[in-house]
């Protein structure tokens, strides 16, 4: 209201102030959301979360296995969050070589009377271990889509890399499947089809 | 801008010279921060009573085993809203309270920087903890996850009223966002000639880092929560494993807001006491240099801990170490702080007048929650600490005779400067011995139960933590008795308080005690001159 | 000491039955508390196992307690020293006593001392917990491994084995009734630390746990073994333990989960090896006799006791042993449209749950016979009178069905 005051020195201050505020509050609202790939990136590399990662392209020249370890790798099905599908592994473990290139399978039953997708989420322990564990094919890289009554093998291909640390006997990895028919109704609608 | 005042202004076309409107209006379009502040003061108020009488109905369940009074589910939307409505309704607006009442006061300004936002940003308040509140009352209850709010239980397993709650959240964060802003506006620019940064009182440099904490923390806060907001609405996955998301993200997105929060209500405290006991031991502040950077270090720490919160969630061995030595590091700079006030007192000539008492027993008790704080960083022991009682006698023993008690030694410090009388110093010392005693019945026996193996967060408990159950209860119901005779003090000194002196305390240093009391209106209206005697205050 | 506590409170207990009258409990309560505060008083440190941390039995959970006294030891000196200091202050720098004020404010030396000092006795204090968390991380060379599975509001142990058709499972479901919690009844000694069926593990094997949850985030704890580890949906989280001595260890669930939070204990009993192998082979017998059990043809008697026992167990904590429920929340199944309608619909609910609700589809957790069981139980108690009988074929079919 007062020019005199709005160009004393307080007044340009504050109006400094406030911009600096603003751009902090900015600045932390946007890290708060740069957190979720930063965390991603951090569980990448650090194997937390025992997050295994997407599809592996090897070198075949590479994966000669090592016939002086043997490593037990165990897998752990469940179905999450009400999910009803019946899901289990062939085997309860089995026992590899690092460097060898291993084919196991799981089998999953929608046992509803409807069309149904389900997605399934690995976890490793020790994490230590997750970086070297290396699947060439997993079901869990897609969603399943089954119809009612359906049965389905998946397979699931891994090696085990020649540079897991030596104090790990065994692995034990986990899938967790869950129900995201509602996420995915238009699988469904073009399975049904 | 036009609201800024200005020493020279004289050019006025509203109140601002002539003291307050009459009636409801003052309050409602009031833009003084002495009305601000008060507002504050009692609204915070308001909200302790009510997260008191919630604090209560758990302590009740809790009296002895077995479910006599409450379902586990309105127990736990209990628990939840204690934490909530005490956290970001009673301390925080608290400290706002007094930072609006003496901010300006102390660096010699005649009110804060920005006043029409400052209105605004208190009264978003009510209607942020209407609506909270209100959720108790709707269909499937109010919020029951703790007020830690983890996801995926407060989201996919959430009640309807989820929604409600995640706007208020978003509501607190912009009044304490705007608080914030106002508060560094302030002392940044409207400090009297001659106030240098190393000459600030104590009160306004803790407020300052308060202030960029919460800057930083805040929206990170209301970035969690609408992460929340879309996957419960909009279908993303940011904390749901099933769309590639993950539950423990949540928690440390949480925690990095989470730790600084819980330091946000505990610097300011920090200040308090640093203006009490100097005045009581009529000597300075002893190293205040050092003061200032303990508590700029604390502030830094606090970003760079928050995952011993989740000791247990399974972390690799590195990150586990990392968190424990930067936790224990945060002792180092507390310890100077009470060592400082030790210092202080050292060779001082006091007296124990009701603000002292508090403020002592604040050092005691603080330092006690600090011990347990230590015990609760070595890893390996946080895991059979982690999320027992423990945990619930180390935080309510750094946040009531903590953060509260400086709450409360403040009011009575400045009560007489606020009101012009004086309050009954009897009546105020049997508030104070009724309070001590209250608190430590209440929350010791919780590190013992705790020990012996006690989850939090239950509404019903095994046989062997029975006494220690009923002992804490017996102490809550004393502490909140003293706390409603707390308003009987006020009440009393504001009616029938004897007249107080400009400096009433004679051992008191700093510019708002060279006002007379009750401060007038406006406080400043020409900037005072900065002498050494009322610096380091 | 132990003795005249626990007859303090059964007087107590007995006085509360017989008045019944809130007043009347209250001053039972204060009793109570008399004869406990009294008891704590004086019994002082014979009672430090109920005011200080379970030593427990496993090499871990003795260097944790080690550790948490070392620490608090090293607490309580710093806290003698400056609350000595301080209240010696208090006592002589008073201006009763006629001290004037001196005028120092700073000394170098001095802050420097008290800033290098803390700093090295808490490199003291990481030192050993540093020790202590890498021997916690050893997770290598397992015996056997558990996979642990919390659900609102119970768990889940599953015995992993290679060959899967070895692997089995059950759930571990608080055994406290309903009355004891309601005040009915007496309190049993483990009063809510008491299960169905604990988690069974031999002595002096290392038993690795891969911790899970089904729905939200749950933390599984046994004090006595020094562990603790959230259970995530999705994430796969590991604990080991070795035990050499045999006895029923309880602990609780310590991350709020839901309503039933306070009620989802965990018990663990350690056998001695042999014991356990023993009752290992006979669990793989009985399941491949469960397994058998899903063709055969039950009585109405045996319906009805096994589908009580179900009920109880899996959903009186929502719709009540009368049936009667608490809506809107959790509906009633007394004379309402599932339990007195078609029964194949009423069998399909129960599979596959509510979506959207807290009706869990319990599918996966109840097997054809107990499902049966139930849904025979609902559909004939409480004045439901449908007479039509459900077995476990019916079930089977069902679920072929779709």
């Amino acid at each position: 209201m007062d020019s005199q005051a709005q160009h004393s020195p307080a007044q340009q201050g504050i109006k400094k102030t406030i911009r600096q505020t603003v751009l902090i509050v900015f600045g932390m609202g946007l890290f708060a959301w740069a957190l979720i790939p930063l965390y991603d990136l951090f569980c990448e590399i650090t194997g937390l979360g025992g997050k295994t990662g997407g599809p592996y392209v090897y070198d075949e020249a590479t994966v000669a296995p090592d016939t002086s370890r043997l490593v037990k790798v165990n897998f752990i099905t469940n179905t999450n969050q009400g999910m009803v599908w019946d899901f289990w592994p062939g085997k309860g473990g089995v026992r590899v070589h690092p460097g060898e290139l291993k084919e196991v399978s799981f089998f999953v039953k929608n046992t509803t009377n409807r069309p149904m997708v389900g997605q399934a989420i690995p976890s490793l322990v020790p994490v230590s271990a997750t970086q070297y564990f290396h699947k060439t094919e997993c079901f869990c890289f897609a969603q399943q889509v089954l119809q009612p009554g359906e049965e389905m093998e998946m397979p699931m291909r891994f090696i085990v890399d020649r540079d897991l640390p030596k104090n790990v006997q065994s692995i034990n990895l986990s899938y967790a499947l869950f129900d995201v028919t509602e996420s995915f109704s238009d699988l469904v609608s073009v399975g049904g089809n | 801008m036009s609201e800024v005042i200005h020493a020279d202004n004289h050019d006025h076309d509203d109140h601002h010279d002539h003291g307050p409107d009459k009636g409801l209006a003052r309050w409602l379009f009031t833009t003084n921060h002495k009305d601000i502040g008060t507002l504050y003061l009692w609204f915070s108020f308001l909200m302790f009573l009510i997260g008191g009488v919630m604090a209560l109905i758990i302590r009740t369940e809790l009296f002895e085993p077995g479910l006599q009074f409450v379902n586990p589910e309105f127990f736990n939307q209990m628990t939840t809203n204690h934490g909530l409505i005490m956290v970001f309704g009673a301390i925080m607006p608290a400290f706002v309270g007094l930072a609006n009442w003496l901010i300006p006061m102390q660096v010699g300004a005649p009110d804060m920087a920005l006043p029409r936002m400052n209105n605004l940003s208190f009264w978003i308040l009510p209607f942020a903890f209407g609506i909270m509140i209100s959720t108790l009352f709707m269909e499937g209850g109010g919020p029951n996850f703790g007020w830690t709010f983890y996801a995926p239980l407060s989201t996919t397993y959430a009640p309807d009223s989820v929604t409600y709650f995640i706007f208020a959240v978003h509501m607190m964060g912009a009044s304490s966002i705007m608080g914030s802003i106002n508060i560094i506006a302030t002392i940044l620019n409207m400090r009297a000639p001659g106030m240098t940064l190393m000459k600030m009182p104590m009160f306004v440099w803790t407020w300052l880092i308060t202030a960029y904490l919460l800057l930083a923390v805040m929206p990170v806060l209301a970035g969690a929560v609408t992460m929340m907001l879309f996957d419960i609405h909009f279908d993303t996955s940011f904390f749901n494993a099933a769309g590639g998301g993950d539950p423990v993200m949540f928690q440390h997105i949480f925690w990095f807001f989470g730790h600084p929060e819980v330091y946000i209500m505990i610097l300011p405290a920090f200040g308090i006491v640093s203006h009490i006991i100097p005045a009581f031991a009529r000597k300075r502040l002893f190293g205040y240099d050092s003061m200032v950077y303990a508590v700029a270090s604390i502030a830094f720490l606090s970003f760079i801990v928050w995952a011993h919160h989740m000791f247990t969630v399974g972390m690799p061995l590195a990150g586990q170490l990392f968190f424990m030595y930067t936790t224990m590091l945060i002792a180092v700079p507390t310890g100077v702080k009470v060592f400082n006030w030790i210092a202080t007192m050292w060779q001082g000539s006091m007296t124990f007048e009701t603000p002292m008492l508090f403020a002592i027993a604040f050092v005691v008790l603080f330092t006690i929650g600090g011990f347990s704080g230590l015990m609760l960083a070595i890893t390996p022991a946080d895991y059979q600490y982690h999320d027992t009682y423990f945990v619930v006698a180390h935080f309510h023993y750094v946040l009531v005779p903590g953060a509260l008690f400086s709450i409360i030694a403040a009011v009575y410090f400045w009560f007489p400067k606020w009101t012009g009388n004086m309050y009954s110093e009897s009546l105020g010392k049997l508030h104070f011995w009724l309070s001590f005693i209250g608190v430590n019945v209440t929350f010791f026996p919780q590190h013992f139960s705790g020990l012996a193996g006690m989850p939090r967060r239950i509404p019903d408990y095994a046989l062997q933590f029975a006494d220690f159950n009923m002992i804490s209860s017996i102490g809550a119901f004393i502490f909140g008795f003293s706390q409603v005779f707390f308003i009987y003090v006020i009440i009393h000194g504001i009616r029938k308080g004897q007249a107080a002196k400009g400096r009433q305390w004679e051992g008191a240093r700093g510019l708002e005690w060279a006002l007379p009391s009750p401060a007038p209106y406006h406080s400043f209206t020409y900037p005072p001159e900065v002498t050494d005697e009322e610096a380091h205050a | 000491m132990i003795n005249a506590k626990k007859q303090a409170w059964i007087s107590c207990r007995s006085m509360s039955r017989a008045t019944q009258g809130r007043q009347e409990r209250f001053t039972g309560g204060l009793t109570r508390f008399v004869a406990a505060g009294a008891t704590v008083l004086f019994s002082g440190l014979a009672h430090a196992d109920e005011l200080n941390m379970t030593v427990g039995v496993t090499d871990i959970s003795k260097q944790v307690y080690d550790l948490h006294m070392q620490i608090f030891i090293i607490c309580c000196l710093i806290g003698a020293v400056v609350f000595g200091v301080m209240f010696w202050s208090i006592i002589h720098h008073r201006r009763a006593a006629g001290h004037e004020a001196a005028n120092f404010h700073e000394n170098t030396r001095l802050e420097l001392a008290w800033t290098i000092v803390p700093t090295l006795i808490l490199i003291g204090m990481a030192w050993p917990a540093t020790n202590v968390l890498i021997a916690m991380y050893d997770t290598g060379g397992e015996d056997m491994t558990v996979e642990v599975r919390g659900y609102q509001w119970k768990w889940e142990y599953k015995y992993l084995d290679e060959d899967y058709n070895r692997t089995f499972s059950f759930f571990s479901n608080m055994s406290t009734s309903q009355d004891e919690i309601q005040n009915r009844s007496n309190k049993g000694e483990y009063y809510l630390l008491e299960v169905d069926k604990p988690l069974r593990i031999p002595t002096n094997r290392k038993v690795r746990f891969l911790v899970t949850a089904e729905d939200v985030i749950h933390a599984w704890w046994v004090p006595d073994f020094g562990i603790k580890r959230d259970a995530v949906p999705g994430i796969l989280n590991e604990l080991w333990t070795i035990v050499d001595k045999p006895g029923v260890y309880r602990g609780q669930c310590t991350e709020l989960c839901g309503k039933d939070h306070g009620f989802m204990p965990v018990v663990v009993e350690v056998l001695e090896e042999e014991e356990f192998d023993s009752w290992y082979a006979q669990e793989l017998e009985k399941e491949t006799v469960r397994v058998a059990s899903l063709s055969k043809t039950f009585t109405e008697e045996e319906l009805m006791a096994e589908g009580e026992a179900v009920y109880t167990t899996f959903c009186a904590s929502c719709h009540q042993a009368n049936g009667q429920g608490v809506p809107p929340v959790f509906p009633s199944l007394v004379g309402t449209p599932v339990a007195t309608g078609d029964r194949d619909e009423h069998i399909r609910l129960v599979l596959d749950g509510v979506p959207g609700t807290s009706m869990q589809a319990f599918g996966k957790q109840l097997d054809a016979a107990q499902m049966a069981a139930v849904v025979h139980y609902e559909r004939n108690s409480w004045g439901n009178n449908m007479g039509d009988v459900t077995q476990p074929r019916d079930v089977i079919a069902v679920q072929e069905e779709q």
